[in-house]
């Protein structure tokens, strides 16, 4: 790739009748890094996740994901990223070893690339003695680092995380964050919507969205600094609080 | 290929991990066809009969015997008085009156010519009709019987008779069975094909997989077939426990051949996979799909043939059955089953049925959006 920024966004916009869901946004986002998303519920997060994943068309504006064009080549797009939604979304009627052998099949994985990853996958979350039994029986942390396992099976170029980890308990988030670490290590850029600070401090840069725009965007270091806060929580507040429109 | 391979293993193990769902493909159109058939029968019986006897006389008591042995009609009330007989149809517990005058008997024999009143309860109107009809037939039956008695040695017979044999074709014994089964059969694949589908694919909706979906390079159409593929070898298993049922529970041993109804049937089940997944397009909730299914498939079905002959249908309505695919369904099978129909006789339901399949689905794949 000719350019490091694997997410290139200009001027993107999203309008459903005449509200503006998200209103020209533009940034980009580095090989590798870690890049938080923030803002309040209604701020227009998930919509702009939803261009960049291609499940929304853009009202304007222009993006290249991993080096496709947003409109042009939506299918292409398609193979280099991996997406996890707000709704949890493997197969509940599944086992987690069929779960892993489906997405991996529909990803056009080999047998034996399937094979490995099911060995791998089921090593590093620890589920050796639940690897036969149905995605519903699982508590929501172990179902949560699954579904995040999963949405990386093909070993993407980018992963979209929306709020991975909503209603998952401490010790499991950052047993989470482990593995989004170790998937940033292996070089898969990770692009991350949450509500907990203590997660924005974990990124490599954050940007924050208020009604629909990028209202600021650097280190969590450098916006506490410009901000003069002393931790991310209070940068949150200030801009937050600017906020307009509800949920 | 190998993406549909995956497809198709996921909704197979999914579908039969359910077995609730298991049960009600299987055995709910079972029960039903047992069921539906012995009480969807055209024939009136039990017919609610009232009897105002004004006369009381042998003749009388004999035609009373006449109609009770028919087997179609129940004596609920023996009264003197219209006024009495009529109060059992005010409350409901008769469907016909029959008024025999005074001096019945008398005027039959001396002045060769007697009248009769029935009247009809006309709420349940083909109950009322057919049991009307019925009632002057046994009459009209009994009449001749005194008559070829007091005419002894006529020498020019009084009246001539024109005598009518009627000979059912296709049907010698006239069982609604063989006419109901096929069409009965006919309708339930038409339910469950829908149905299924259409909650299926929207269930997916409702759970968010779909979505996951959406965002791997998952191609429409191997979403679509991976889907259609399933429910199109379950329809045609559902056909064949209905046909066990048509030939070893109803012993009804079709006429043609029922390879040609599988093929028909085949095509035919692409018609109602592409309507459920159309459907599926369309609708965002479980609760919506159902509605939709439901409102579509009550129009399909009783337009289609299976209770009223569509021949008897006003021509405005008889044109919008061509719009129909449940009508031509009906048609063919029980043109195979009772008739013995090949091929030849069928070609334009085919073409129709193809024709159906193509616009169906090119809509649905059409309106399946995997981006919004």
């Amino acid at each position: 790739m000719i350019n490091q920024n694997v997410i290139i966004a200009e001027g993107l916009t999203k309008i459903f009748g005449n509200f503006v869901a998200v209103d020209h946004i533009s940034f980009e986002v580095a090989k590798g890094e870690i890049f938080g998303f923030l803002g309040a519920n209604g701020a227009g997060k998930t919509t702009a996740m939803r261009m960049l994943c291609g499940l929304s068309t853009p009202s304007s504006g222009k993006a290249t994901v991993a080096g496709f064009d947003l409109f042009k080549d939506t299918e292409q797009i398609k193979k280099s990223i991996g997406y996890m939604s707000q709704k949890f979304s493997l197969y509940e009627d599944l086992t987690i070893r069929e779960n892993i052998q489906f997405y991996g099949g529909i990803y056009g994985l080999s047998k034996k690339q399937i094979q490995e990853k099911t060995t791998y996958l089921v090593e590093q979350l620890h589920l050796q003695n639940y690897q036969n039994s149905l995605v519903k029986s699982l508590p929501l942390g172990w179902k949560q680092k699954l579904a995040f396992s999963v949405a990386i099976v093909h070993d993407p170029a980018i992963v979209f995380l929306d709020e991975p980890t909503g209603g998952v308990d401490p010790v499991t988030r950052r047993e989470f964050w482990e593995l989004i670490y170790d998937a940033s290590e292996r070089g898969i850029t990770v692009f991350v919507t949450t509500h907990y600070m203590d997660e924005a401090e974990y990124c490599n840069r954050v940007s924050i969205m208020v009604d629909g725009r990028i209202e600021a965007l650097d280190t969590p270091k450098n916006l506490k600094k410009t901000f003069n806060s002393l931790c991310m929580d209070e940068v949150f507040l200030k801009l937050a609080r600017k906020a307009v429109r509800g949920e | 290929m190998s993406v549909l391979k995956y497809l198709l293993q996921k909704e197979f193990r999914q579908i039969f991990r359910d077995p609730s769902i298991l049960k009600i493909i299987f055995i709910m159109p079972a029960l039903q066809l047992i069921i539906i058939p012995l009480a969807a029968d055209y024939e009136v019986r039990n017919i609610n009969l009232s009897i105002a006897d004004h006369d009381h006389s042998v003749y009388t008591q004999q035609m009373i015997q006449k109609i009770k042995s028919s087997g179609y009609f129940k004596l609920v009330n023996y009264s003197s008085t219209f006024q009495e007989a009529f109060t059992s149809i005010e409350s409901d517990k008769a469907d016909i009156v029959l008024e025999i005058p005074a001096n019945f008997e008398q005027n039959i024999v001396r002045e060769d010519h007697a009248s009769l009143f029935i009247a009809v309860n006309a709420v349940n109107g083909m109950k009322a009709n057919l049991g009307a009809s019925y009632l002057q037939n046994i009459i009209l039956n009994y009449n001749n019987q005194i008559r070829t008695k007091w005419i002894q040695f006529p020498p020019i017979p009084p009246q001539t008779n024109i005598k009518v044999s009627v000979s059912n074709w296709f049907n010698p014994m006239m069982s609604y069975k063989y006419f109901m089964v096929p069409a009965v059969l006919a309708t339930l694949l038409t339910l469950l094909g829908t149905f299924l589908t259409a909650l299926n694919i929207v269930r997916e909706k409702e759970i968010g997989t779909i979505e996951q979906i959406n965002v791997t390079p998952v191609k429409k159409y191997h979403f679509i077939l991976g889907k259609l593929i399933p429910f199109w070898i379950l329809g045609l298993a559902v056909l064949t426990i209905g046909f066990l049922i048509m030939r070893f529970g109803y012993q009804i041993h079709p006429v043609g051949n029922m390879l040609i109804v599988y093929l028909f049937a085949s095509l035919y089940l692409l018609v109602i996979l592409g309507l459920g997944l159309l459907i599926s397009t369309y609708a965002d909730t479980q609760q919506q799909a159902m509605l939709i299914s439901f409102f579509l498939l009550m129009i399909f079905i009783m337009l289609g043939g299976l209770f009223t002959s569509i021949d008897s249908m006003p021509d405005w309505v008889q044109k919008l059955t061509w719009l129909n695919p449940v009508s031509y369904f009906i048609e063919v099978i029980r043109m195979v089953v009772l008739k013995g129909s090949g091929l030849s006789d069928i070609k334009n339901h085919i073409f129709v049925i193809i024709g159906f399949a193509i616009f169906l689905n090119s809509w649905a794949v059409w309106n399946y959006k995997k981006t919004t």
